[in-house]
């Protein structure tokens, strides 16, 4: 599939831990503005490819070249994770974890400062465009109320959401969110949705999920791994048609 | 949008104001014996304020910075020992059948440089430490085996190099400190008051450090490292910094507490009173600044209180209150406050249990009746 404009290339990545090879050969291009789907079965190796991607899993083969607006065109597969996130790319994973320490506001305020060195944090304070931006964020994930409390008093939704909205205060260009609607009701997958789609106009999204209605609802382009191969890649409704994906993963449910 | 709840003074901001007034009184109305143990106290106080900042605010728990002290307190016993001396060859070395003296002590005849080393000796270890631990990502308890080993070592060293360092014996028998006989009270006072100063100037660069946004990543760093990496963050060089400005503040501590004391031997760097300072700060309430000061305090004062008038239990005293504060306490003295409210809680939840059992007993018994 031909992507125009692409934020990231994964090119013939293979990751082994040990003699197993989790991902053989992977290729694939995530656009700008779009929202990619990771689907597949357990251990297809979804997870594993997202760590790759943001410095956490080491790739014995290929290369991930990301397409960064300000630092040109860099792989990541060779970088640290801190610096990774320097160059635009946020990731969330399956299980919320936020800071329990400190307020849903400081929390927010972390990931939206820029300067991310001692110096920085002990002299310097956030400038009022930053602190703008953080109250936007905090009304965009609808915690404004709560800003002072601490994360522990929140729902698992709103949990996920404040780790969303700690993502979006970074402006990454790609965020990469692992199972973001897991353990979620129907209304809170709706407004998780919601929020994904409007933050799809500032950056590039990757969501592994197991939530079919949900990727239906929201994806633009699905990838299905199988056996860390790539199965199938295209909308939603053609990978549906595909007679192989529906044998592996679709068809059974 | 709710506002900003309006600044309030906390409790434990309180709790160290009245601290620190108690402590600058102190000399007004007490005997010079007990100005002097409070003198002491203060020190460890100091210690275990830069533990806190490692272990309360980052996580990380270091079972040896008995290392730290130990280091600040040598290098300023190396001033004093030579002083005493005259700068000539220290009574220890004439026993061991040294000629001259060996030349890394020579500089200590200097007190600005024996201070500055007090200071910069701690730091370089702690950072090399750090960067070789923290960088290859060993953290939690092995981290904390390892730190408990340096301890274990520096004992074993300081015992070993019987002729450049006291062996067991340590460095003693100081004379003056600064020109000025160390034993008069007037330099007893002097001294007394320096540490108090030291005390009140560390409190405010960790309330200083804490307040700003460096003091929420390393409270993020203890709540997830790894989450704190992708928000990006160095976590690794977030954790150097913490780990040398504590093994400072111990080595500073070190400086002061040789020069009341008396004396430093290897009792005070090893294992055991290195995770004593930890004990102080788990009893006081880590994650607070207010609490590792009044656990050294309280700890140590107990403990004197005990010792003399209890002479053959006072120990168990120390593990009964030991038991009792992780026990009920898990967050140490500055919690005591919540504890009536806790103790509703339980009352109520004891309530509404009472007549569900009893319902859970009769249809058991009509249960039995049915057989």
């Amino acid at each position: 599939m031909e992507v125009k404009d692409p934020v990231l290339d994964i090119q013939d990545v293979s990751i082994k831990f040990g003699d197993f090879k989790a991902i053989k050969d992977v290729s694939t291009s995530v656009g700008k503005n779009e929202i990619r789907f990771f689907i597949g079965p357990n251990g297809a190796g979804k997870t594993t490819i997202l760590d790759a991607i943001c410095g956490k899993n080491k790739v014995s083969d290929g290369h991930i070249i990301f397409h960064s607006d300000k630092d040109g065109d860099k792989d990541v597969t060779k970088m640290r994770e801190y610096k990774i996130s320097d160059l635009g790319i946020g990731r969330k994973f399956q299980a919320p974890s936020v800071f329990g320490g400190i307020t849903i506001e400081e929390n927010i305020e972390l990931a939206v400062a820029r300067k991310h060195s001692i110096y920085c944090t002990t002299f310097l304070k956030l400038s009022k465009e930053k602190k703008d931006y953080m109250n936007y964020v905090l009304e965009f994930i609808g915690l404004q109320d709560k800003r002072f409390k601490y994360p522990g008093s929140l729902s698992h939704g709103e949990k996920q959401w404040l780790e969303i909205g700690m993502l979006m205060a970074a402006k990454p260009q790609l965020m990469l969110l692992d199972e973001p609607v897991a353990g979620m009701g129907r209304k809170e997958t709706e407004k998780t949705a919601e929020l994904l789609k409007k933050i799809k106009k500032d950056c590039s999204i990757i969501v592994v999920e197991h939530d079919m209605q949900f990727a239906k609802d929201v994806s633009d382009t699905v990838t299905v791994f199988h056996e860390g191969q790539v199965l199938d890649e295209g909308t939603m409704e053609s990978v549906q048609r595909n007679q192989k994906v529906i044998d592996v993963y679709l068809g059974r449910g | 949008m709710k506002p900003r709840p309006a600044m309030k003074i906390k409790g434990t901001t309180i709790l160290v104001l009245l601290i620190f007034l108690f402590l600058g009184t102190l000399p007004f109305y007490m005997p010079m014996f007990r100005v002097s143990l409070f003198g002491k106290y203060m020190c460890f106080a100091i210690v275990a304020l830069g533990l806190d900042m490692i272990w309360g605010y980052t996580g990380i728990l270091s079972l040896g910075h008995g290392v730290y002290f130990g280091l600040g307190a040598y290098c300023m016993a190396m001033y004093l020992k030579l002083e005493a001396s005259g700068g000539a060859l220290p009574d220890f070395m004439q026993w061991t059948g040294m000629s001259a003296l060996p030349t890394f002590w020579k500089p200590f005849v200097n007190p600005v440089f024996a201070i500055a080393m007090a200071i910069l000796v701690p730091m370089a270890l702690a950072i090399l430490i750090g960067y070789l631990t923290f960088l290859n990502k060993i953290r939690g308890v092995y981290f904390s085996i390892l730190s408990q080993a340096m301890a274990m070592i520096m004992s074993t060293l300081l015992i070993g190099s019987q002729a450049y360092t006291g062996g067991s014996n340590g460095l003693t028998d100081f004379k003056t400190i600064f020109g000025k006989s160390i034993n008069s009270p007037i330099t007893k006072i002097q001294m007394f008051y320096a540490t108090l100063i030291a005390l009140v100037l560390i409190y405010g660069v960790c309330r200083f450090l804490t307040g700003r946004r460096v003091g929420r990543v390393l409270i993020a760093i203890r709540d997830g490292e790894n989450r704190a990496g992708f928000a990006g963050y160095n976590t690794a060089s977030y954790k150097v910094f913490v780990y040398a400005l504590s093994a400072v503040i111990a080595g500073i501590a070190g400086a002061l507490y040789v020069g009341q004391v008396g004396i430093i031997s290897p009792n005070e760097v090893g294992i055991t009173p290195s995770v004593e300072m930890i004990i102080w700060v788990a009893i006081g309430g880590k994650g607070t600044l207010a609490g590792p000061i009044l656990g050294a305090l309280a700890v140590n004062g107990f403990k004197t209180i005990a010792s003399e008038n209890f002479p053959e239990l006072w120990s168990y005293f120390i593990g009964v209150l030991f038991v009792v504060v992780i026990l009920w306490l898990p967050g140490g003295f500055v919690s005591l406050k919540e504890v009536p409210g806790r103790i509703r809680h339980v009352i109520e939840v004891r309530k509404n249990e009472k007549p569900r059992e009893t319902e859970n007993f009769v249809s058991e018994e009509k249960q039995s009746r049915a057989h």
